[in-house]
């Protein structure tokens, strides 16, 4: 099956310092794939290179013919100079029938913020809208670029439950940046660690052990992690893996240790 | 009845006004105000220019700004310095050369006041071929545009992400506003060109519930203070462009306690 969207060797410069390294990623159907990586890793940029809003110095992007993208934005903030209601702001531009509308606005459950300004939103409502918005006209992808970085915990939450019910019911495709690995964990299916260039790539358990992972997180995510991974194991599948990352869990005050190991690379 | 002179007055002031109501209103949401303020300096380079090389005055202002929208947006592009900073350089140094290459043509009538301030006695016929043929360019262009302008204007990646071409609809809003300020000058004068985008939008704001209703309500207050401003200029004898800005700022300024006081109704019943 042809890729939703293929990267190949995606180099960015800026002002002869490297943004991107070669950077090469797949996109398939149903996949959920989460981009991680430590502030100025370049995740944005490799979100807009795949979004083709930028031209790679090097390497190429290429998106399946007629590919339909829905677009998350880090945070909206709503200027009150603008006087527009939540309703409008979702209809704006696309062409939607009204019950298309009635149907996001139901599967997201903003139905009491649809008649508000959209600068009276909290954030919380603010990123279901968006996330409504972009659902319209059945994306294939939805793209998310750290969709919940505003929010409270309990918003993150939310918004994460409601991704994953919407990732699971429409069988779409999920691309997300995000520093909420802990809770995306049981949704996504594969982590991409990056700094400049790809770290690691794989399953989140898989990931979440890997030297470079810890290297670039350190012990408190590590921590997260193992407590995500205890979780998991009263879920009740992959013994193995589970067992293996108990004892890594366990022995955590040894992470430094791994973690200089690799430390003379260039993003220690 | 009304002199001849008044009423070519009133059909420009008019037609500026339909314009700058829309377009004013993108002028507040995008923060353009000083952009507006800055481009009006540079038409005195165009004027200028239309001194020396005897091509119509309206037509070197189109000409000028245009080029110094083109400059702004390069110079933008290289991220060196901020847009505040290459506004202050290209506004006052077109203003600059302008004032030089106006006293190098020696040009014993020319009267900067009129320039400065808006003169209902300088408008001629031609000029109302200008006001209504740009002006109807204008709207056309704003109205085709008016979704992409503002998706851009509350997301511009999200506007991106749906297919506009930020940067050609951007390029579309300044070269709009480039049409509206060589207009203009006649009746209100480089000096409050911008109060008269910003003024009308910013009275509009707290009475409507949607961007079209903003846009609407814009150009019925910008034609109010038109030809209340006209009137007085005519009647009084008193300067035009400070006359019509006097009419607006008197609108706003009677205006915006009310809307605050029924918000407060509505709120605390």
């Amino acid at each position: 099956m042809k890729p939703l969207i293929s990267a190949k060797h995606v180099s960015v410069y800026r002002d002869s310092q490297p943004v991107l390294k070669d950077v090469s990623l797949d996109i398939g159907e149903n996949d959920f794939t989460t981009i991680i990586g430590p502030n100025g890793a370049g995740k944005s940029m490799l979100l807009k290179c795949l979004m083709g809003f930028y031209a790679p110095d090097k390497g190429h992007v290429t998106p399946r013919e007629g590919l339909k993208i829905g677009y998350v934005p880090q945070r909206l903030t709503a200027d009150p100079t603008i006087p527009i209601t939540t309703r409008r702001f979702i209809s704006l531009r696309k062409k939607v029938t009204k019950k298309e509308v009635l149907s996001v606005v139901e599967e997201t459950g903003i139905e009491a913020s649809l008649e508000k300004p959209l600068s009276v939103l909290s954030g919380g409502e603010l990123q279901r809208v968006l996330l409504a918005r972009a659902l319209l006209d059945s994306p294939e992808l939805l793209v998310l670029d750290e969709p919940a970085q505003n929010l409270d915990i309990t918003g993150q939450l939310g918004f994460y439950k409601l991704l994953d019910r919407v990732y699971h019911e429409r069988n779409l495709s999920v691309l997300m940046v995000s520093h909420d690995l802990h809770l995306v964990m049981s949704s996504t299916k594969n982590v991409l660690c990056l700094f400049k260039e790809v770290c690691c790539m794989g399953e989140p358990r898989v990931v979440a052990r890997d030297p470079e992972f810890v290297s670039l997180f350190g012990d408190d995510m590590a921590q997260l992690m193992a407590s995500y991974q205890h979780h998991d194991h009263n879920h009740g599948h992959d013994h193995d893996h589970d067992h293996a990352y108990h004892e890594h869990g366990h022995t955590i005050t040894q992470m430094p240790v791994s973690a200089q190991k690799i430390g003379h690379k260039d993003h220690a | 009845m009304l002199e001849p002179f008044v009423l070519r007055a009133l059909a420009a002031g008019i037609g500026i006004a339909l314009i700058a109501g829309p377009l004013g209103c993108f002028v507040v949401w995008r923060r353009m105000a000083y952009f507006g303020d800055s481009l009006a300096h540079s038409a005195l380079l165009g004027i200028a220019l239309g001194l020396l090389t005897g091509i119509s005055s309206n037509l070197g202002t189109v000409l000028v700004c245009s080029a110094f929208a083109l400059i702004l947006l390069w110079l933008q592009h290289t991220r060196i310095l901020a847009t505040d900073t290459l506004l202050g350089i290209l506004a006052h140094a077109a203003l600059s050369l302008g004032m030089v290459a106006i006293s190098f043509a020696g040009n014993q009538r020319f009267d900067l006041h009129s320039y400065l301030f808006g003169d209902i006695l300088t408008v001629r016929v031609e000029d109302l071929y200008w006001i209504f043929g740009g002006g109807v360019i204008a709207l056309t262009l704003l109205f085709k545009n008016w979704f992409s302008l503002l998706l851009m204007t509350i997301h511009e990646d999200l506007a991106k992400a749906e297919g506009v071409r930020t940067f050609w609809v951007n390029l579309l809003l300044m070269l709009l506003m480039t049409i509206v300020v060589a207009v203009s000058i006649r009746i209100v004068g480089i000096l409050l060109i911008t109060s008269l985008l910003a003024i009308p939008a910013a009275t509009a704001r707290q009475w409507v519930r949607s961007p079209e209703a903003m846009a609407f309500l814009a150009a019925i207050f910008g034609l109010l203070a038109v030809i209340g401003g006209i009137f007085g200029s005519a009647y009084f004898d008193t300067p035009t462009g400070p006359s019509i800005v006097t009419a607006a700022t008197a609108m706003f300024a009677f205006l915006f306690p009310i809307a605050a006081l029924v918000k407060r109704q509505r709120a605390f019943p």
